[in-house]
């Protein structure tokens, strides 16, 4: 839990080093300046070298946590969820340093691709360190409170598994907007006209977030109905909700400071930093509270339910009854 | 067992060969530009009759009331905000003149001309470039100085399909100066600093040595230009490109104004 909540630090330092285009304040990588020596954290290289101090320590946990579960757990898919982990660390931390050291190749496109994917792996590694706190907490450990119907399994397991990849696109289609408006939109290199960037990329976002959010409510709502008694499923279909809220209006909040105030210019300003960074945190948790409900709602399944469990639901019925 | 041994060699050749791939992918785009650029600077001249040269001289103008200067914060660095004005590089000019506008003889000469041999300065100073707007011939030395007392990074960011490389340097306090060239045409090519995020300038690489950027009264000179029919550009960062024909006499000068702004402006870019 303690590696997810640093990784939650570094999706907002993440976060802040694109929306003050700070990215490539800090030209080399994997040194700073020449060197591994501290340098002087003023302007964009305060947000720079602060990500890669964080992420610096979040790979050390992470070695540390995948060391600490092979010798502890026997559990053959925590190992190789640990060891993902490992080698998504590293994928990362190179995916960022060539979106550094693509800023000198000859084709800019590479860097806006690097970057953006960059951004993406971001979380589906944080979705994946969840998922590793998920599966090793309290809670899991002990027996699901409550099976699912069997008539509803699957279709609780296609909506809530199409909401990930819904949400999922949403990332991908937020981050080649932000990532390319900031490096060629209207307050940076004037490469591509506004109007083209909204378009190509957030014109599809906006289409994009509707869908998910009709995806959203009609996976909660069947949760509740279905499977509303299961405290943790509750929890999470609830979360889902409150988060969407603030997504939208944090959107609608990015969208006027970006695009419609031009708040990016001459200098990124306070409110489009904080309206941007928050839209990116909080679309980072709902991508992470849906991985966490669709794992819930695949461990309720009937078919998954030990003897002991399945017992315990049968006497349910029969009460009910 | 001979099954899985040619399978294991074969996903290894498989990622060897998406290996060698990709090495090959980015060499090939790395080395791109730099053949581009070293075409460029092989050109060679055409000898321009001296005895024959004009000028074209004129006043880039300004119409309606011009923006107030946009404030900035360079509080994020301690030294940028002791010495640095806050106040955008974007400057309009003094009365109606409109300063940092690009002029270039755009076509109509269709000799070739060598670089020159002395470079032209870009000083980072107080946190700001000067000059904002810097007119350059394909191949010319630009060289890069520091005066600030801290870091700064000189990042150009050329369009995709103009053949210029984007590069990224720092460039610390006391540094030696950067020397580096573009080796193709391109109008207002943006340069900015990550650090200080106000830091913002445009180079402009002139296939020709014809051009000439606006001083604070709007005015420009382009010497030494061979008699002929030209279009003559001026292009501003945010309000577009204007073109004018231009007529010049063998030993001819010209005056030519351009208007922005208002009914005048083409529009932004």
């Amino acid at each position: 839990m303690f590696v997810v909540c640093a990784t939650f630090l570094l999706l907002i330092a993440g976060g802040l080093v694109t929306s003050n285009d700070a990215s490539l304040a800090v030209p080399d990588w994997p040194t700073s300046f020449g060197s591994f020596r501290m340098p002087r954290m003023v302007g964009g290289v305060l947000y720079e070298h602060g990500h890669r101090m964080i992420a610096a320590s979040i790979t050390v946990l992470v070695f540390a946590l995948a060391v600490w579960t092979w010798i502890s757990s026997r559990q053959r898919y925590l190992r190789i969820l640990t060891a993902l982990a490992v080698v998504g660390v590293i994928a990362q931390a190179v995916l960022g340093g060539l979106s550094v050291l693509s800023a000198n190749w000859a084709d800019p496109r590479w860097r806006l691709a690097l970057a953006s994917a960059h951004g993406v792996f971001g979380q589906i590694m944080f979705c994946l360190l969840a998922s590793v706190a998920l599966l090793t907490s309290a809670s899991w450990r002990a027996e699901p409170a409550s099976m699912l119907p069997a008539e509803d399994a699957g279709k609780l397991c296609l909506w809530t598994g199409l909401l990930v990849c819904m949400l999922l696109v949403q990332l991908a289609l937020g981050a080649a907007f932000r990532h390319v408006w900031t490096k060629w939109g209207p307050a940076a290199a004037e490469r591509i006209p506004a109007n083209r960037i909204v378009n190509m990329f957030l014109v599809p976002h906006i289409v994009n977030a509707i869908l998910a959010t009709a995806v959203l409510v009609v996976a909660t709502a069947m949760v509740m109905k279905r499977a509303g008694g299961n405290r943790n499923l509750r929890l999470s279909a609830i979360s889902l909700h409150v988060l969407l809220l603030a997504q939208l209006l944090l959107g609608m909040g990015a969208f006027l400071t970006r695009v419609v105030f031009h708040m990016d210019v001459p200098q990124p300003q306070s409110a489009l930093v904080f309206t941007t960074v928050a839209h990116q945190t909080v679309g980072a948790l709902m991508l992470l509270t849906a991985t966490v409900l669709a794992i819930q709602v695949r461990r309720a399944l009937p078919h998954r339910a030990t003897p002991a469990v399945k017992h315990a639901a049968g006497v349910q019925k029969a009460v009910t009854a | 067992m001979k099954h899985a041994n040619g399978r294991v060699m074969f996903s290894r050749m498989l990622a060897l060969m998406a290996l060698m791939a990709l090495a090959l992918l980015v060499s090939c785009s790395k080395n791109k530009g730099t053949n581009e650029e070293s075409n460029a600077a092989e050109t060679k001249a055409t000898p321009v009759d001296k005895s024959q040269v004009g000028t074209v001289e004129g006043t880039v103008n300004f119409t309606g009331t011009k923006p107030t200067p946009k404030k900035i914060d360079m509080s994020q660095d301690p030294v940028c905000a002791k010495k640095g004005e806050n106040t955008v590089e974007t400057v309009m000019g003094n009365a109606q003149g409109l300063q940092n506008v690009f002029v270039y003889v755009k076509d109509g000469f269709n000799g070739t001309a060598d670089a020159p041999t002395t470079s032209v300065t870009i000083d980072q100073e107080g946190c700001r470039y000067h000059p904002h707007v810097l007119g350059v011939m394909a191949g010319q030395t630009i060289q890069i100085k520091n005066d600030d007392n801290t870091t700064h990074n000189i990042h150009p960011t050329p369009a995709a399909d103009s053949g210029n490389r984007e590069w990224n340097e720092s460039q610390g306090p006391g540094a030696p100066p950067l020397e580096k060239s573009f080796g193709r045409p391109e109008v207002m090519l943006p340069v900015k600093c990550n650090q200080h995020p106000w830091m913002k300038m445009y180079i402009n690489v002139a296939k020709n040595p014809y051009f000439a950027v606006t001083d604070a009264d709007g005015k420009f000179n382009i010497k030494d230009l061979p008699p002929g029919d030209y279009t003559l550009a001026a292009v501003h960062e945010s309000m577009g490109e204007q073109t004018q024909k231009v007529h010049l006499d063998p030993k001819g000068a010209q005056t030519v104004t351009f208007t922005f702004g208002g009914a005048g402006s083409s529009g932004g870019k």
